[in-house]
């Protein structure tokens, strides 16, 4: 399986061709949707459908051995940690810069004791 | 596939990851040039990543509004206003390339050179096509006022951000288009035919590889740049 050429039927590149026209066309009507969670959702979903696709037919990562599959796919997780902390930091410093930044407003109906 | 079924392969696969990597021989049963692609390609996956968490970093940080990309990438085509219609063709554009490249691997492993270059060259004619489509957006978000430290739209960090992601995927892009050419000119020349190793199209895949990658990381700036 590994040595041997990646040789497959064309039929199957013709079905995930389809598959990603088909995908892209949802993952653009999403800009309709005015549901937040729902249109998120759905967008992440067409890209981590489309983005297998991709790695798994037409990288041929699906008949790749084991130990190249890990090698390549493996170290990327690390980047999920990268993102983490950027958002929680991202969130940090646009709370401090609207405290800084902008004016406190002002007490509305509010009695001082 | 039943569960006695997947559990002996998964067996299997253990097996088969353990012995390619305690056998004291080449770890990676695949030609080297192409283990050395995915080695290129999970590097520069990194640095796509950087530059998209960056992205996000910048508009999750900023107090001020983000421009609402679906009103910025929009056209007027025919009277009519079409949000986002140029990204959605440039990325029509780009899964066609793809299927030409995969049809190109293909065409390349059973011998068939004119066929295999032809294809790869109207790979190449589409993402030059993907370059054009992506100046021609830089144009008009530049004659709009569109900046790397100012636009009119709102947050400053998007220029920036925009310029530097799109900018650093087109540059893949025109990179794919030369390395494309110079491989299909190769091929149909007929240098892959000489030397020991000869009548092996293995480099129609390794360039394959890159150009898919260039696709990919099409998949998600289109979703957290354009559609978020």
């Amino acid at each position: 399986m590994a040595t041997d050429s990646q040789q497959h039927p064309l039929k199957i590149y013709f079905l995930i061709w389809g598959l990603l026209f088909l995908f892209s066309a949802f993952s653009y009507a999403t800009d309709f949707i005015n549901d937040g969670y729902l249109r998120w959702g759905l967008i992440l979903l067409f890209m981590f459908l489309k983005a297998g696709f991709i790695i798994a037919i037409f990288m041929h990562m699906a008949w790749e051995r084991v130990a190249l599959i890990w090698a390549i796919l493996g170290p990327p997780v690390l980047l999920l940690f990268l993102i983490g902390f950027m958002v929680y930091e991202g969130e940090y410093t646009e709370m401090t810069r609207i405290d800084a930044f902008t004016a406190p407003p002002e007490p509305v109906g509010l009695e001082h004791h | 596939m039943s569960q006695e079924g997947s559990a002996t392969a998964v067996q299997a696969n253990s097996n088969e990851f353990v012995d390619d990597w305690s056998a004291d021989r080449q770890t990676f049963h695949v030609p080297w040039g192409k283990a050395m692609m995915w080695i290129f390609l999970l590097s520069d996956t990194f640095i796509f990543t950087s530059f998209l968490v960056g992205y996000g970093h910048d508009r999750i940080s900023t107090a001020a509004v983000w421009p609402n990309a679906s009103e910025v990438f929009s056209l007027v085509i025919f009277g009519q206003n079409m949000p986002l219609i140029l990204i959605a063709i440039m990325t029509f554009v780009l899964i066609t390339s793809s299927g030409t490249m995969a049809m190109a691997v293909n065409y390349g492993y059973r011998g068939n050179r004119s066929r295999a270059a032809a294809l790869m060259l109207i790979t190449a004619a589409f993402g030059a096509i993907f370059v054009g489509m992506q100046a021609f957006e830089w144009t008009k978000l530049i004659q709009e006022g569109v900046r790397p430290w100012e636009n009119p739209f709102g947050a400053e960090q998007f220029g920036a951000t925009f310029f530097m992601v799109t900018g650093f995927h087109g540059l893949h892009v025109s990179a794919g288009v030369i390395y494309l050419v110079i491989v299909a000119k190769k091929v149909l020349r007929g240098d892959y035919e000489r030397g020991p190793r000869g009548g092996n199209y293995e480099i129609v895949e390794i360039t394959g590889l890159y150009w898919h990658f260039v696709d990919l990381v099409w998949v998600f700036i289109f979703a957290f740049f354009y559609l978020w």
